[in-house]
């Protein structure tokens, strides 16, 4: 089949449909998406979007930068997380009055609360800046969303999965899919191409991620010669359920939950004492592993517990319901009684797809756009996440950047023209699905993406070592080459969902190996990524951007400078 | 624990009729369903379709018939169903392949009864105020994440599938009772239809359905109060 678009969006979450909604009439818009929109990510965050609006106390979006500049570590893109803080303000106000149901303040005005790293006069003490909706803020962002969609009759192409991007003469001109329904593959021409794919947290063990976050709009561009950003940067949550990786919103804590070890100390005194359990999260989570590693671990084992029950039933179940939900169900707890055992969990890339503020794919150190080629949200790195993310920054990364693409991408359609389709451009995605569908090799999809997924918790988790990273590197090496003797039981053409976890797994197994690949060569500590081997920040050498390609030979990495505008570099403490 | 899951089976492509299939697996007690139902998948029956993505609750891909009640596969542990557990797809929508269903004519009732904020008054430049108590109205019909287990448990909605049935009727009250929306009379219009509210029979079947929990058929009774008593201006 064959379908013709000014603008194809690849993803139904917050960043492909605030998208989709810039665009409005101005072109002719198709969004894909392998689930139905509403069942995307972005419904699963919790606990806020951040906002200086100052609803509760004085705020100012100077100091959200600051904050999300030293979340990052000096990593991020001051020019980048200007925009971010700055727009975040208004693009809020938009989703008010989209009629997102925010919590209210006692003068009817959106509730705000605090949350970790967030801070008043740079730095001073813990700010109300999560606006948000009980603890279910990305449902509401996604149903609002896509209400609006509904409203403006966006094309949607649901349960369709992306399987390669089309590129002529340098110019991105569509995109082929796969339409889960039927096994036919589609291609859509198009003058631009905006992925907003999410995340690829699927590639580790414990996760708080969808099983639909495999990476694959990265793995695609990747596989066409873009590089991946950042990627060694990758964000463990410290409050995932114990052995489920399911998410524990920071809004307990920034509701006044605190964590404790197993002697039933309030541990994070000691590793922040001005913002304690407010803390970015990549210090709380070490100040976990590290808890644990001292024997302090509940039991001697490998979690702590969060405690919320000094709260009182009443703000449990108003400000956190759904986390009394989850605690119920898959833990038989109460946390208006009882702690909450939680430990580290994959959450959140801060790499991606290299872009600019417009969300224009870049393709080199010299920032070289590839024209007609965007991204947003998860799967792009603009970079305002630097080496760590702050809470409430990726909802506001969403609104903010799938906004400014989708301007830009108005200006772009108005000014080109389409690009010819490139010849047999369906047959390197019919080859794929073709290889993976006879192949008889014998190997499991199941046990090959079990495999990585522990070796990448273990070797390339909250704290790495070179030796165990090397042996990681070789090991998902090892997979990629069973990978291609992977054999499937289902060959039908309907509903095939084997053949989709197959594709998935190997966007996985190439973006794994560049996170592992980026993360041996940085050889410092920043932010997420922290060695053992290299425990300090090392400016000199490593403030720059990781850019990973994947060439015939194996991974090239190349490396390019951060945006410093307003903050110079200092030590990160809280 | 050894549990024995009987599942419904349909391949378009080879079978005429659903059929059983049963398989034994070997699950904890703390485990989720979906977690046995991917046991299966990777590793015995590869062929066995159903969706899935986020796992815990709050996505709406995984509702289901277990043990002939509609649950999500993710939010109900091994140890709530016993070592027998018969698992079909949800009812009352055409069957695609196994426990997939064809959800489009649940997502076009959705779209029929306007599911966006209407309101005609150009927004300040800042947020539009609501009261807590006006915004606590709209709280239990907002949780909504639309995954058909309530449309699909309604026996009205069985006897005629053109029922707008109580998915749409909750996210139309979600809109009707927000004190910010000015669309109040054009969805009443539509679900004053033969094929609107007056076809619940308030059997209940979707509060027990409901994994969110939603007061479903109060959410329906407000509707209908409206309707008969108090159309909004």
């Amino acid at each position: 089949m064959y379908h013709s678009f000014d603008v194809v969006i690849v993803g139904a979450g917050g960043a492909g449909l605030r998208a989709a909604l810039e665009l409005g009439q101005l072109g002719s818009v198709a969004v894909l998406s392998k689930l139905y929109p509403t069942r995307s990510h972005t419904g699963a965050a919790q606990g806020g979007i951040g906002a200086a609006l100052g609803n509760s106390e004085e705020d100012l979006w100077e100091w959200h930068m600051f904050d999300t500049v030293k979340g990052g570590d000096y990593l991020t893109d001051q020019n980048a997380a200007e925009i971010l803080t700055r727009e975040a303000v208004e693009t809020v106000y938009e989703l008010e009055h989209w009629g997102l149901p925010f919590d209210r303040t006692a003068d009817g005005k959106i509730a705000q609360r605090p949350f970790g790293g967030h801070t008043h006069h740079f730095g001073q003490g813990a700010v109300r800046r999560s606006c948000y909706a009980a603890d279910r803020t990305g449902h509401m962002i996604l149903q609002t969303l896509y209400q609006q969609c509904v409203r403006n009759n966006v094309q949607f192409f649901d349960e369709y999965h992306v399987l390669d991007l089309l590129i002529h003469e340098g110019v991105v001109c569509g995109l082929v899919a796969y339409h889960i329904l039927t096994g036919e593959i589609h291609t859509f021409r198009a003058k631009a191409v905006l992925f907003a794919t999410g995340g690829m947290g699927r590639m580790f063990k414990i996760t708080s991620n969808a099983h639909a976050l495999t990476g694959d709009g990265p793995a695609i561009a990747l596989r066409h010669g873009v590089p991946m950003q950042d990627l060694e940067f990758f964000q463990f949550h410290p409050t995932g359920i114990r052995g489920m990786g399911i998410l524990i919103t920071e809004a307990v804590r920034g509701e006044g939950g605190i964590l404790l070890n197993n002697e039933g100390e309030r541990f994070m005194e000691r590793y922040s004492p001005t913002l304690l359990d407010l803390a970015p999260r990549d210090i709380v989570s070490r100040a976990i592993y590290l808890e644990e590693k001292a024997g302090r671990g509940i039991n001697g084992q490998d979690y702590v517990n969060l405690d919320a029950s000094h709260l009182g039933r009443e703000v449990v179940e108003a400000k956190i319901p759904d986390i009394a939900d989850f605690c119920k169900t898959y833990l038989g707890i109460d946390p208006a009684v009882d702690p909450m055992p939680v430990q580290p969990t994959a959450h959140y890339a801060m790499g991606g797809i290299p872009t600019d503020v417009d969300g224009r794919v870049l393709m080199d150190e010299q920032n070289t756009p590839l024209p007609g080629f965007y991204a947003a949200g998860e799967c792009a790195c603009v970079s305002v996440h630097g080496a760590n993310r702050l809470g409430t920054n990726s909802l506001v990364d969403i609104v903010v950047f799938g906004r400014r693409a989708g301007r830009d991408i108005a200006r772009f359609i108005a000014q080109n023209d389409f690009t010819p389709l490139p010849a047999d451009s369906e047959s390197r995605a019919r080859e794929e699905v073709e290889r993976l569908l006879h192949s008889s090799g014998g190997e499991s999809v199941a046990d090959i993406r079990r495999e990585l997924q522990a070796v990448m918790m273990d070797n390339v988790g909250v704290f790495r070592i070179e030796p165990q990273m090397q042996a990681a590197l070789e090991r998902v090496h090892q997979l990629q080459e069973r990978y291609e003797r992977i054999s499937l039981q289902d060959k039908g053409a309907t509903f095939n969902t084997e053949l989709l976890e197959a594709i998935e797994l190997g966007y996985l197994l190439d973006l794994a190996e560049l996170t592992a690949a980026s993360a041996l060569a940085r050889e410092e500590s920043r932010g997420a990524h922290s060695r053992e081997d290299y425990p300090e920040r090392d400016d000199e050498n490593w403030l720059k951007h990781t850019l990973a390609y994947r060439t015939g030979t194996g991974v090239e990495l190349r490396y390019k400078p951060v945006s410093i505008t307003r903050f110079q570099p200092k030590p990160r403490t809280y | 624990m050894q549990v024995t899951l009987k599942i419904q089976r349909f391949n378009p492509e080879v079978d005429d009729k659903p059929h059983w299939k049963e398989y034994t697996v070997d699950v904890e007690r703390t485990d989720r369903l979906l977690d046995a139902l991917h046991q299966v998948k990777w590793h015995q029956d590869g062929t066995l379709a159903f969706r899935r993505s986020c796992a815990h609750g709050v996505c709406g891909s995984d509702a289901m018939t277990i043990n002939s009640v509609n649950r999500l596969a993710c939010k109900v542990l091994m140890a709530d169903l016993g070592s027998r557990v018969t698992i079909e797809p949800l009812r009352g929508f055409p069957i695609i392949k196994d426990l997939v269903v064809d959800m489009e004519p649940f997502f076009d009732k959705y779209r029929s009864i306007k599911p966006y904020l209407i309101n005609y008054d150009p927004p300040p430049p800042a947020e539009r105020y609501q009261d807590a108590e006006d915004r606590a109205r709209i709280d239990d019909t907002t949780k909504c994440i639309l995954c058909g287990a309530c449309t699909s448990s309604c026996p009205s909605f069985w006897g005629n599938p053109e029922y707008v049935g109580p998915a749409a009727i909750v996210q139309a009250h979600r809109f009707i009772f927000d004190s910010r929306d000015q669309g109040a009379n054009e969805r009443l219009e539509i679900l004053n239809d033969r094929n609107g509210v007056w076809r619940c029979r308030t059997i209940f079947n979707c509060v027990g359905a409901c994994p969110r929990e939603i007061d479903v058929t109060r959410a329906i009774g407000e509707v209908k109060k409206l309707l008969l008593f108090n159309r909004m201006v």
